[in-house]
């Protein structure tokens, strides 16, 4: 009696891992057969690079929110810090692109570091210290747009936004090319390891002498970084610095596309490859909602829905 | 099981985030001699005294720059003091002080609520919606409907242990596909035509509008009930301390699901007013109205981190915000957007503050 | 005395733990009017067991009487409804709340559902009064010193009218005059015919007050019985497991019996008048290479603290020096550098990062030494984690395998792995053989042996007394944070250790530091609550607070600013 009831607990403690672990994956492989067999004129390639196109920038932010929540943190300023891209990169157009693309990145890394210095040296809580930027941040990117649409001209801009190298999308080869750099750095760097350790078991790492507030000062400055980054790509997409609409709820989107991939939030864990399937998955699910005639409201419940499955299935399991 | 949230991951001089509560350590004088006795009698009045000024400092520093504020207005705008202005005033508040009421409750148990500018907005579209059928379904509907999804939260928040940014980041979400559904993606408009329900939001009593005197009747039922209750000060102690309250055999997981029922009905009853002042329910209303709501909360001294705070600290956040939203309307050429700006700068400044003032007593709230 | 009925009772209470035992078929019985003391060390099962009387953990085996009825405790309030009051160590009270509303949380008095504060105040104030205390009720507790927040504890579990009140080291942060007031509560509950139960590691206090005593260990019953048929030396015998039978039923150590190495030469490390740390106040420790250094006394001696204070993981007094170079107060990593490692106490929480590999967590400290420029070099961390796994035989299915799923005593090998691999010069082991089978006990023995013969420094800190009288070349005991004895070579012995460990306070009881010294407090603001509670156990925050900022108040000449040396601790 006891025997069976135990082995159906760690029956389902195994199915919750598994769904944990593979799940997104399969449910990515579920959707795309569902779309191939019902959904017209949706295996062509033109349709493809659209899906990936518009998953791009979530990607890129969730890559930062991976680490900050692996850390068991969490970083809510990144739409806002997208939205100061968004204001900034037109306003310097004038010098050049370089330029403007660097003086958002390096705003998004001080953004990031301020963040970081708030939770690693002040102690606050991630949420409340990422909060008030969230608050801000659009607003002040909005005052230093002049609140106003400002459209984007310089080709070289609008090329990462719609350019192609060897028929692939810059911006989609921007997003890939840094999943594959984040992947090498948590698993191959100094710096990775320690995140990890450090969401996992604080204590432990304190007493293993690691550097324990470098490794979240790090953490939040690359994720503001990163928000820069798809803040830059977003306004070259639309060829307009659009700092009201950029990346607006882009950090509920982030936070999904990390734990659909499996990433508890309660740290200790960075799945980065779980992490680009959860936001693929979410675009997938948002297309095929849409072009089966469902609409967008109900593609937001849907959203919802999934959003807290996935926060149960990953939430802590083990006691420690 | 209920994760410990009065322990304190203080660990060994790292600073607390939220971090796994089963590493608790923290401070505590173990060691007693006589020659500390002595001390600790002779120095600890100060010290005490000390700590009471940080404290009255965090609960009256938003009042005393609302005085300073509308002092300086008052003096220097012409049309600061007149009594339309003021009254206009008022009523731009009541609104926001009603989930603003809704939003202390949350944060002095520990948590937040992120879903209330989407009920909100739902909330207007369904009184809209429900004004065909009479007064009642325009004010029950919406209490209903965003009630239910205020359960929601507290069941998830409660039961489920999950956190509770996330889960009302996914409401917030639901809560506005719901109102796309239901204005067939927003483009059907409900207007408002039953004057009972107009009156609600565009009725005077005094000179007063009905909203200002329904949010303030509405605060002072909440201050009541936060203040002088078991209930109150079992919110209090969940958010002080929620291992300890657990300890004390309190009704943790009751009151966590209250608190957010009631944020949702009272954000839903917010909408219903706005819906009757504005003749319609509006779609785009409430984006970003929770963060204005989290940042009167916490500028009115309310702790982030949970276990204090006030109803009346919110009124006065609240008022800040919109007195200073009055006076950037009235200074031509000044960007509205000051407006977020100023509340992220003030939030920061609070947020600091409280964790200067209080280093070892952030809790983990994920 | 006669022989009542049992008002609470335990019968063959079993309770795990993620597969371990922590009460393992205990019996046990409370009578009216008693005071039942509850000892035993770390890991004995006394908090366990407490929390299983208190409603917080469910018996997994055995039956929980109360007034001889079955009685099944879901939650705390349960345990409240049967008329069992408790008073944790830590205070588990809200400290933003004023005194008052601390007292009566849960009860306040009401007129017409509106909390009747007048009432409250008044009653507060003659409870408080009649415990000897004059404060200001509507003050937040926070703001009060940790033994006036006790004493409010206290005042809310007496004053609910209860049949049992269980008391968790209710001394360990009072002062010596509001011990004395808890002493004059006791006796008046006593008098009321209420039952408590008391823990303690205080011996002094125990033969005070109580009637009867129970000592568990390892989750078992050891005893219980009157304590005043006891000798201090044979209840710590009982508490320490050192009685001869014991021994042979586990096997003697093996560690290499008998010889004692000889170092010579210069201490490799030399701390001396540590202080500044909780529970530590005055230790000096020397280890000169190639010797094993044991750390002896009773749970709350300043053990773990004292080793922690080494590291650099608590703030400290007095000066710390490795081959002659001062190590820098809160600082792990310039500790680990000048290469002084730590093992600590509590496996769990303060050692392995759960959901890591096996791989990962011993290479954890080593990573600068493994990785250039950032990068870490598989090959070299493949050298690393086969040379240990093979030299202390981790049995694991292999390097990749999550370290949560080994068993407790590969899991410690995998900690001292991680250490090694920091190639260390001196190692503090805090109870290296604590909870692990005894395969692997008798591994990690053996290899503290050689690693000394190897030259490195050990200290080595353990509540059995077996297992410093075999690998220890000299043994330290301390008591109350102070270095009480210090036995050397053939003075190692069990019953020498014993004594002193036990040894009767001298008479007038004053500790050793005068006032007028001005010291820093003794009492610094971090403690580790592993060490003693367990992790699970809650402080308080704001009684943290209030204790730390009275200290930076009042220590006009303290070296160390609680605030700084926790914010330091990390660095």
């Amino acid at each position: 009696m006891t025997a069976t009831l135990t082995r159906s607990t760690a029956d389902r403690a195994q199915i919750g891992e598994w769904a944990q672990r593979y799940g997104v994956y399969a449910a990515v492989v579920v959707l795309l057969l569902f779309n191939i067999a019902f959904t017209a004129n949706f295996l062509s390639v033109a349709n493809f690079r659209t899906q990936l196109v518009q998953a791009a920038p979530v990607v890129i932010v969730a890559l930062g929110m991976a680490l900050v929540i692996g850390t068991e943190g969490v970083d809510l300023s990144v739409g806002s810090i997208m939205a100061l891209s968004a204001a900034l990169v037109p306003l310097y157009l004038g010098y050049g692109a370089a330029v403007a693309v660097i003086v958002a990145l390096v705003v998004g890394l001080l953004a990031g570091t301020f963040n970081g210095l708030l939770v690693a040296r002040l102690g606050i809580q991630p949420i409340v210290a990422t909060l008030a930027l969230l608050v801000g941040g659009r607003g002040l990117a909005l005052l230093i747009a002049g609140g106003q649409l400002v459209d984007v001209r310089d080709p070289a801009l609008l090329f990462l936004g719609d350019g192609d190298v060897a028929g692939i999308p810059v911006v989609v080869l921007i997003a890939a090319v840094l999943a594959v750099l984040t992947g090498l750095v948590v698993a191959g760097t100094t710096f990775g390891r320690r995140l990890v350790a450090v969401g996992d078991n604080r204590v432990a790492c304190i007493l293993a002498g690691l550097p324990v507030r470098r490794v979240l000062v790090g953490v939040y400055a690359i994720s503001g970084t990163l928000a820069a980054l798809a803040g830059v790509l977003a306004t070259a997409r639309l060829g307009a610095g659009d700092p009201a609409n950029t990346g607006l709820l882009f950090e509920l989107s982030a936070i999904t596309a990390v734990v659909v991939g499996g990433t508890p939030l309660s740290g200790g864990q960075v799945r980065i490859l779980g992490t680009v399937a959860g936001a693929l998955l979410m675009q997938l699910l948002r297309a095929t909602l849409i072009k089966n005639n469902l609409p967008d409201s109900v593609a937001q419940m849907v959203q919802a829905v999934i959003i807290i499955v996935a926060v149960y299935a990953a939430r802590d399991r083990s006691s420690r | 099981m209920n994760r410990p949230r009065g322990s304190q991951p203080a660990e060994l001089g790292e600073p607390a985030g939220p971090g796994n509560a089963t590493t608790a350590t923290a401070a505590t004088t173990t060691t007693a001699t006589p020659s500390r006795a002595r001390r600790r009698t002779a120095q600890a009045e100060p010290s005490v005294r000390r700590q009471l000024l940080a404290g009255a400092l965090q609960r009256q520093g938003a009042a005393a720059v609302l005085v300073v504020v509308v002092a300086v207005a008052w003096v220097s705008l012409p049309r600061f003091g007149t009594l339309e202005n003021l009254r206009d005033v008022a009523l731009q508040s009541s609104f926001l002080a009603i989930i603003a009421l809704g939003m202390t409750f949350v944060i002095i148990t520990g948590g937040i609520d992120l879903s209330v500018g989407s009920v909100y907005a739902l909330g207007g579209v369904l009184a809209a919606y429900g004004s065909k059928a009479g007064l009642l379904a325009a004010i029950g509907l919406p209490l209903v409907v965003c009630g239910l999804i205020g359960l929601v939260n507290g069941l998830l928040v409660a039961r489920l242990n999950l956190a509770p940014f996330i889960v009302t980041l996914a409401s917030l979400l639901f809560a506005r596909g719901l109102l796309l559904a239901l204005t067939a993606e927003g483009s059907t408009t409900y207007t408002i035509a039953n004057p009972a329900v107009l009156a609600l939001g565009r009725g005077t009593v005094l000179g007063l509008g009905l909203p200002v005197w329904l949010a303030l009747i509405l605060c002072g039922i909440g201050g009541v009930i936060l203040q002088r209750t078991r209930f109150g000060e079992t919110v209090f102690a969940t958010g002080g301390a929620e291992s300890s309250a657990l300890l004390m055999g309190l009704p943790v997981a009751r009151t966590k699901i209250i608190v957010y029922t009631a944020s949702g009905a009272l954000a839903g009853f917010a909408g219903t007013l706005t819906a009757a002042y504005l003749q319609s329910g509006v779609t785009v209303i409430g984006v970003g109205t929770e963060l204005d709501a989290i940042a009167a909360v916490v500028i009115g001294g309310t702790l982030l981190t949970g276990g204090a705070g006030s109803i009346l600290g919110t009124l006065v956040g609240v008022l800040l915000r919109n007195v200073i939203a009055n006076i950037i309307n009235q200074i031509g050429g000044l960007d509205s957007n000051f407006q977020s700006v100023i509340s992220g700068a003030l939030l920061l400044l609070v947020v600091v503050a409280q964790s200067l003032l209080a280093r070892t007593r952030t809790t983990p709230r994920t | 005395m006669q022989q009542q009925e049992p008002v609470l009772e335990l019968v063959d209470g079993v309770k795990q733990f993620l597969g371990t035992r922590a009460l393992d078929g205990v019996s046990f019985a409370l009578r009216p009017g008693e005071i039942h003391a509850l000892v035993g060390e770390n890991g004995a099962g006394k908090s366990t067991l407490i929390k299983v009387l208190t409603g917080v953990h469910r018996l997994d085996g055995g039956d929980l009487r109360v007034r001889g009825e079955s009685a099944s405790f879901g939650r705390p309030i349960d345990a409240q409804r049967a008329g069992i009051s408790t008073i944790y160590q830590e205070v588990n009270l809200v400290p933003l709340r004023s005194v008052a509303a601390n007292v009566f949380l849960g009860r306040q008095p009401r007129r017409y559902g509106i909390v009747d504060r007048r009432r409250m105040y008044e009653e507060t104030r003659e409870l408080m009064a009649g415990y000897g205390i004059d404060v200001d009720v509507r003050r937040p507790l926070g703001t009060l010193g940790v033994g006036a927040q006790q004493m409010v504890a206290l005042a809310r579990a007496a004053s609910v009218r209860a049949d049992v009140v269980i008391m968790d080291e209710p001394t360990s942060s009072l002062e010596p005059r509001e011990v004395e007031t808890l002493f004059s509560v006791i006796d008046r509950l006593h008098a009321d015919g209420v039952a408590i139960l008391f823990v303690s590691h205080r011996l002094d206090e125990l033969y005070r007050i109580c009637d009867r005593v129970t000592v568990l260990r390892d989750g078992k019953l050891v005893h219980s019985g009157a304590l005043a048929d006891l000798s201090r030396l044979e209840l710590v015998s009982l508490m320490l497991g050192r009685s001869v039978g014991e021994v042979r039923a586990h096997g003697a150590t093996r560690f290499a019996e008998g010889e004692r190495r000889h170092a010579d030469g210069e201490p490799i490390l030399r701390a001396e008048h540590l202080g500044g740390a909780p529970r530590v106040r005055d230790v000096s420790v020397t280890i000169r290479p190639g010797e094993v250094v044991g750390l002896a006394g009773l749970l709350g001696s300043g053990r773990s603290e004292t080793a922690r204070a080494i590291l650099g993981a608590l703030p400290r007094r007095g000066e710390v020096t490795v081959s002659g170079r001062p190590l820098p107060s809160g600082n792990v990593a310039a500790a680990m550098r000048a290469g002084v490692s730590m093992l600590a106490e509590d496996r769990k929480t303060d050692g392995i990062v759960p959901h890591l590999s096996v791989r990962e967590n011993i290479v954890l400290a080593a990573l600068p030494q493994l990785s250039r420029h950032g990068v870490v070099s598989k090959a070299r961390q493949d050298r690393v984690v086969a040379t240990f796994m093979k030299r202390l035989r981790i049995k694991a299915s292999g390097p990749e395998q999550k370290v949560a799923e080994l068993s407790g005593g590969n899991q410690q090998k995998v900690l001292l792995a991680r250490w090694l691999a920091a190639k260390p010069r001196v190692l503090l082991l805090d109870e290296p053989t604590r909870g692990i089978d005894i395969g692997a006990k008798a591994e990690v023995q053996t290899l503290v042996d050689e690693l000394a013969a190897d030259g490195l420094a050990v200290l080595l800190i353990s509540s059995e007394t077996e297992e410093l009288v075999a690998g220890a070349d000299r043994v330290i005991v301390l008591r109350d944070g102070v270095t009480e004895a210090e036995l050397q070579g053939a003075e190692v012995t069990a019953d020498a250790l014993l004594r002193a460990i036990a040894a009767e306070p001298p008479e007038d009881a004053e500790p050793p530091e005068t006032p007028e010294s001005g010291e820093a407090p003794e009492a610094a603001v971090t403690e580790t609550a592993v060490t003693e509670t367990g992790a699970a156990e809650a402080r308080e925050p704001a009684a943290a607070e209030a204790a730390g900022s009275r200290e930076v108040a009042d220590s006009g000449n303290a070296d160390v600013d609680p605030a700084t040396a926790r914010t330091e601790a990390s660095r």
